[in-house]
């Protein structure tokens, strides 16, 4: 029991360094705001909640603790990190962020024309 | 007057508010014999009240939540400084708290102690001091 423990806490816990990772190289290699927001909310919190979750069984197995506050922290980011990305995006987007170069759709622009008439009023 | 239309993050608090604050409460409760406490724990309260804050503007949370926080933090200190000189009356020295087991109809054998007392009052010191500080400089008329 305790080796099949072993290799799923190993999976999850490498996993979720491997994603941080990701999302780091992400952040760096990515052309703009945007696409950066999207490695960085997205790698990261599949990230976190796989190591979160690795060390919930550590516990859970290893030690015979239910600690229910990573359980907590699990649903936790799961909710609220996107919600963080989402509002620095619409953040950049309103304060006028330029998309990259080789974006070719903006289906925002005619919305943000109108608010930004509306403010204006 | 709120203009913008921010459903996402409104209807993401409404949701993370009662983690936030069932956190809190419980790391208020567990301080005795886990790391928490009144501190950290009236802190996470009073970032429950910012993030409402942040979502709404301040004349709402000051309809939802009517409180003044600068009679809370004297609530506070009035509940440290009694539980502290109550001692006087039992012939013990200041600060010295009674502690005691006692079985519940329904809950069981629970401990009680005085501290948690103490520490409710710096629970509510914490949060009546964050919340006059972040409200004052929030305030600009």
């Amino acid at each position: 029991m305790n080796e099949i423990a072993n290799y799923f806490i190993a999976f999850f816990i490498l996993a979720g360094a491997f994603l941080s990772m990701a999302a780091t190289l992400g952040v760096i290699r990515l052309p703009d705001v945007y696409t950066r927001n999207h490695a960085a909310s997205k790698a990261a919190t599949l990230g976190v909640m796989s190591i979160l979750f690795g060390t919930f069984l550590y516990f859970y197995f290893l030690e015979g603790h239910f600690n229910s506050r990573l359980i907590l922290g699990i649903a936790f980011v799961f909710m609220t990190s996107p919600v963080a990305g989402h509002l620095i995006s619409r953040a950049a987007y309103h304060t006028g962020v330029e998309m990259t170069d080789r974006s070719v759709h903006d289906a925002l622009k005619n919305a943000k024309h109108m608010t930004a008439s509306k403010d204006t009023e | 007057m709120r203009t913008h239309n921010n459903v996402i993050l409104e209807t993401m608090i409404r949701l993370v508010l009662f983690i936030i604050i069932l956190f809190s409460v419980y790391i208020f409760f567990a301080g005795h014999y886990y790391p928490g406490g009144g501190f950290i724990g009236g802190l996470m309260t009073a970032g429950a009240i910012v993030l409402m804050l942040i979502a709404y503007d301040i004349k709402t949370v000051s309809i939802i939540l009517p409180f003044n926080y600068r009679i809370m933090t004297g609530i506070g200190l009035l509940f440290a400084i009694g539980t502290s000189a109550g001692a006087i009356f039992f012939n013990v020295p200041f600060l010295t708290h009674a502690f005691g087991h006692i079985v519940l109809p329904v809950l069981g054998d629970i401990s009680l102690h005085t501290a948690t007392l103490f520490d409710l009052g710096v629970y509510l010191v914490v949060v009546g001091v964050t919340m006059t500080i972040i409200q004052t400089i929030g305030e600009d008329e």
